[in-house]
């Protein structure tokens, strides 16, 4: 039997400009690597748009450094700021 | 509970806009073994091991930026202190001369930016071999560009050595006139109670208590410290405390986890967290901004004391909380030419060597990066090392001077040392009544008593 693999989450954070597609952009792009979107927030925080979006890439054809750069073309041509952290960072940050 | 978008953002804008980062991760490699009286079998050894394991820690370094986002900045290595290692060999400097270049050469090859521990453990006497490689400092530092010097003149356990404190001085004057703009004494750091797990430079060494292999984070915050401050202009001294002691907590645990899991990556023993608030020149990445967002007119004006003991004793709480192996030197730099703060401080004339001199006696890290007459005599730049590092002896705390003497500069002006290392204003030097006979008494400067402490 294949084993399966372990899950891994991501926490994918956009900042910029609000505008139509965001969603649609990165929801393709996440399709694409066959990441699995866990949960999605977005919030007006410091005059900041702000996007957050958990992505389990436990069974993602990408590794983290193949998504990053796609995410980087995504946030070229949106004028965004992307990037991709594994949440174990803000678990210990932000949990005592 | 998940993460909240709040707390997302939060960690996110400390990187993109308050400069944080890992400021360094600085692997300590053990050379004691690689001893030998074949200095050729000594270098291929010690280089041998510096350029595989740097490599390594390169290369898991940049793994680790990519999986958490956040830069680790500097990778550094420090070694066993090298006067240890030299035991064996010739008393020429050229001996000492030649393994610092081959150092250099191998920090080069294994793309690491400073290696540190060219140096030796002097606080009570000196063998042979320290007085070997304490002469062969200024040509050494000045031959290489990579490997940095320390020497730790004095300790609480053992007082000072004036003998060492005395030849240092002209150590540092010799150095200075060998290289451009003085620059060279930059790589040179003299302590009292120099820590053995330190990673930032140029004090890092490989301690004679560590194991075969240790690595050491130095996280770095002013920007992310300076933020929050700067968010709460009007709260009372407790509540700024505890402000910052929540922050700091974040950015330790941060580092702690990084750290961890380069260590393990590696297959060596994690060592310490260095939670010292190290400024850059980068605009927004400062002490003094810190300093004077807690309300002090500016950095060296009255207030400005308490306000960085109260700043330092809230870092190192959240810290402390954060991890269970803060270490090193864990307090908050000072530089003079890395903070602009601090050079707006002088310039403006707030800020003296003396003001400089009380500000070390609350935070750790000592007299640092700040640069003075070419023609300074060697006498008063030992006197100006005695007394920074009695603060740390008779304190029970860790002081340092990085002093750099600029040929042909009168106070006042301006040197640009370009790079990391920022522009210096030069500093006024008291030299009209000099300690020349107090410093010419040479011997050793007691240990202070231990009880009795008013």
């Amino acid at each position: 039997m294949a084993e399966q693999k372990a899950s891994r989450i991501c926490i994918v954070t956009v900042t910029g400009q609000d505008r139509v597609g965001i969603v649609a952009k990165l929801a393709a792009t996440m399709a694409q690597a066959n990441a699995n979107i866990v949960d999605i927030n977005q919030k007006i925080m410091e005059n900041y748009f702000v996007m957050t979006m958990a992505v389990d890439i436990g069974q993602a054809v990408l590794d983290m450094g193949q998504l990053k750069k796609k995410l980087d073309q995504v946030g070229r041509q949106m004028g965004l700021q992307i990037m991709i952290q594994d949440e174990n960072l803000f678990k210990a940050m932000h949990r005592v | 509970m998940p993460i909240s978008p709040e707390e997302v953002f939060e960690t996110v804008n400390m990187t993109l806009n308050h400069h944080f980062d890992i400021r360094t991760a600085t692997l300590g490699i053990n050379l004691k073994d690689c001893v030998d009286r074949d200095l050729d079998w000594l270098v291929r050894q010690a280089q041998a091991r510096i350029v595989e394991k740097g490599l390594l820690l390169n290369h898991c370094a940049d793994g680790l930026v990519q999986k958490y986002g956040i830069p680790i900045t500097n990778r550094r290595i420090a070694v066993t202190p090298v006067s240890l290692l030299l035991e064996p060999l010739p008393r020429q400097p050229i001996t000492a001369v030649r393994f610092a270049k081959a150092l250099d050469a191998a920090a080069h090859k294994a793309n690491i930016n400073f290696l540190g521990g060219f140096g030796a453990m002097v606080q009570k006497g000196t063998t042979a071999a320290d007085e070997n490689l304490i002469e062969s400092i200024p040509e050494a530092l000045a031959a290489t560009e990579r490997v940095c010097g320390f020497l730790n003149l004095a300790s609480t356990a053992a007082g000072i050595n004036m003998n060492a404190v005395v030849k240092v001085g002209h150590v540092i004057q010799s150095l200075a006139h060998q290289s451009e703009n003085g620059i060279g004494c930059a790589k040179l750091a003299v302590f009292a109670n120099v820590p053995e797990d330190n990673p930032f430079m140029a004090g890092a060494h490989h301690g004679i208590g560590e194991p075969d292999y240790s690595l050491n984070i130095g996280i770095s915050g002013p920007g992310v410290v300076q933020s929050v401050v700067a968010q709460n202009p009007d709260c009372d001294l407790t509540q700024l405390s505890e402000i910052i002691k929540r922050t700091v907590f974040k950015i330790t645990r941060a580092g702690e986890l990084i750290g961890r899991e380069l260590a393990s990556l590696m297959k060596i023993d994690f060592g310490i967290v260095d939670i010292s608030l190290a400024p850059t020149t980068s605009t927004g990445d400062s002490v003094a901004d810190i300093v004077e967002a807690m309300g002090v007119g500016r950095i060296g004006s009255p207030g400005s004391t308490a306000a960085l003991a109260l700043l330092i004793d809230a870092v190192k709480k959240g810290g402390a909380m954060a991890s269970g192996n803060v270490g090193g030197l864990s307090g908050t730099f000072i530089p003079i030419s890395e903070d602009a703060g601090m050079i707006r401080a002088v310039r403006s004339g707030t800020l003296s060597l003396d003001k400089l001199e009380a500000l070390t006696s609350v935070c750790s890290v000592g007299l640092d990066m700040f640069a003075v007459p070419g023609d300074t005599p060697p006498e008063v730049i030992s006197a100006i090392i005695a007394d920074e590092l009695a603060i740390g002896v008779v304190n029970h705390k860790t002081t340092g001077v990085r002093i750099i003497p600029v040929p042909g500069a009168k106070p006042g002006g301006i040197i640009h040392f370009g790079g990391l290392l920022g522009s210096a204003p030069v500093m006024k030097v008291a030299t009209k009544f000099v300690s020349t006979r107090f410093i010419q008494r040479r011997g050793r400067f007691p240990a202070p008593i231990q009880a009795l402490r008013n």
